[in-house]
């Protein structure tokens, strides 16, 4: 075999990374398209419908709206947030460890900062679809109020991203997932109850109020929020916005050092 | 750097910490040849194959491959390289030939020339047929060949294996190192690392020998095994656990005598010869067994340790 000036496309390397995840959700996506329109439905059925019927007979509106209303764009921080998760501790684990596709991927003219990159830029474009379907679903339900709710998807990937961008760095520094458990049970499972995602913040005592603001997914439910119903100060939109962005800034940053240090030390 | 050059390595050091995993090696390679860093587990050829990859950066010394810097220029060195790792980094999930596509789009192929390729390709890996199966259906042989099918996606002009055939049966690994033949016969530069003799002998032009991350030793295998042992060697075995009294009694039957934990080796000639010696001095062993010295004989001479433990 000798040596030719092949042709090439001329993309940019962190896109070949990206376009390597695509190919792979490519053979593997049925179920997760499947769940991606179902959940949300089921969800807002259950809860929004089901128990939503009870709130309103009890309580009448939630933070001014009903309660379907109140939980749909809640549903769309959470689920953006999970996805964020999903993405980023085991398959990044198995990367670097167990089937090494990181490793084979240093050997090709990709650096690591490349790999991270794609990495984040196909979570990012799995967030954005799911992002966009769920804004559907939800508006479907009649819970969109403004047209600030268009930028629901935007939201949901910056809310992907601020969570993945942090949680890969940190998979790549483990030698086994022990620790991914515990940070699901107690980290993500209380983030999930206590985000003021089921009920407003001014359903805790007045003095655990701040508390909720070094919850980070507090920061996503309360943008999906305000963009859903256009209502929000811009200090506090900025204050929400600023979190996320500095998760995500963060978290590319360390992530930067761990996969370096785990790929080519 | 001469034009003849693929490699050159100047006082390479790889540091871990307080480990030093290669200590100041050098050596240069030539475009064409096919060049092997032989040594037991542990001795720095993965940490050594991984800064000639182009992937970890030495701590200290020279590196100049295709007559680049791999410091400053990385990616354009990795795009002329094929790295087969020891361990295979294969997406079992996947189909064979996904497998191959996926990794060429690395290299920023086009799909028309990855396809063209991976037909190429899974034809000298004798793949064709179990080209749409999931690669964890595969056996280990096959594996191993499309591991080294896929690093040849990119037409590399240095392909670098690391132990290529360790862990598989012997007809999967002369199936292997037939294709590596065909590879080095169409000019590809090879550099292989490994622990069996057997394979630096069938494989590699020339050599170097490498032991807790020193070279030891550099050249031909013939010329290496001419240099530092014996033409022949017999191989005796006594129904005792005192060898190390046999070695004061055989010594003057040859030029250097090994006692090992199960046998006696002496590095003579005429191995013939010596048994008939040995015979009529009333040595009486259990076996015995005339063989051509190798690097086994070569690798134990220069470290006094045996490559396989």
């Amino acid at each position: 075999m000798s040596t030719s000036s092949d042709e090439r496309l001329g993309w940019p390397r962190w896109r070949r990374s990206w376009s390597y995840h695509a190919t792979y959700y490519a053979q593997t996506w049925r179920g997760s398209v499947a769940s991606t329109v179902l959940f949300p439905i089921f969800y807002l059925a259950a809860i929004g419908v089901g128990v939503g019927h009870l709130v309103s007979a009890h309580t009448g509106l939630v933070g001014g709206q009903t309660y379907l209303h109140f939980i749909a764009p809640s549903l769309l921080a959470t689920t953006t947030m999970q996805l964020g998760e999903g993405e980023s501790l085991w398959p990044v684990l198995a990367a670097v460890k167990w089937i090494r596709s990181y490793h084979a991927a240093v050997a090709t003219p990709l650096e690591p900062k490349d790999i991270l990159t794609g990495k984040l830029a196909w979570v990012v474009t799995r967030a954005l679809a799911t992002g966009v379907v769920y804004t559907i679903v939800i508006g479907c339900f009649g819970a969109l109020h403004s047209w600030w709710s268009l930028t629901l998807p935007l939201i949901g990937a910056l809310i992907t991203l601020a969570f993945a961008a942090p949680l890969v760095a940190f998979a790549a520094t483990v030698q086994s997932d022990a620790s991914f458990a515990l940070i699901y049970r107690f980290a993500f499972v209380p983030m999930f109850l206590f985000s003021a995602t089921f009920y407003p913040v001014s359903a805790y005592p007045a003095s655990l109020r701040p508390v909720v603001q070094f919850i980070p997914l507090y920061h996503g439910v309360a943008l999906a929020r305000a963009a859903a119903f256009g209502e929000g100060s811009s200090a506090a939109v900025l204050a929400h916005l600023g979190v996320l962005v500095a998760m995500a800034l963060g978290g590319i940053l360390w992530g930067r050092r761990t996969l370096r240090r785990r790929l080519v030390d | 750097m001469t034009s003849d050059h693929i490699l050159e390595a100047h006082e390479l050091v790889k540091r871990f910490g307080d480990f030093t995993a290669v200590n100041a090696v050098s050596f240069e390679i030539e475009r064409g040849e096919s060049f092997g860093f032989l040594g037991p587990n542990g001795a720095g050829k993965t940490s050594t194959m991984r800064m000639i990859s182009a992937v970890s950066q030495p701590t200290s010394g020279a590196l100049s491959i295709f007559g680049l810097d791999p410091s400053t220029h990385g990616p354009e060195i990795r795009g002329r390289l094929g790295v087969v790792p020891q361990e295979d980094t294969l997406e079992l999930e996947l189909s064979v030939r996904l497998n191959l596509e996926m990794y060429g789009r690395y290299f920023d192929l086009p799909r028309r020339l990855l396809r063209e390729r991976t037909a190429e390709l899974l034809e000298f890996a004798q793949l064709s047929e179990r080209a749409d199966d999931k690669v964890d259906n595969l056996s280990g042989g096959m594996k191993r060949r499309l591991t080294i099918a896929r690093a040849l996606i990119n037409k590399p002009e240095l392909l670098i294996l690391d132990e290529p055939t360790t862990g598989l049966d012997p007809q999967a690994r002369h199936l292997l190192w037939e294709r590596l033949y065909r590879l080095k016969r169409e000019g590809v530069t090879l550099i292989i690392t490994t622990h069996y003799m057997d394979e630096a002998e069938q494989l590699c032009d020339r050599l170097v020998v490498m032991d807790h991350g020193d070279i030891v030793a550099e050249g031909a295998p013939r010329d290496l095994i001419s240099r530092h042992s014996t033409r022949e060697v017999v191989e005796l075995r006594f129904g005792t656990d005192s060898h190390e009294e046999l070695h004061y009694r055989l010594a003057p039957f040859a030029q250097r005598v090994e006692v090992l934990p199960d046998r006696v080796l002496l590095y003579v000639d005429e191995g013939d010869e010596t048994l008939q010696a040995l015979h009529a001095a009333g040595v009486t062993p259990t076996s015995a067994l005339v063989r051509r010295s190798s690097l086994e004989d070569v690798f134990l001479h220069l470290t006094g340790r045996t490559l396989v433990d």
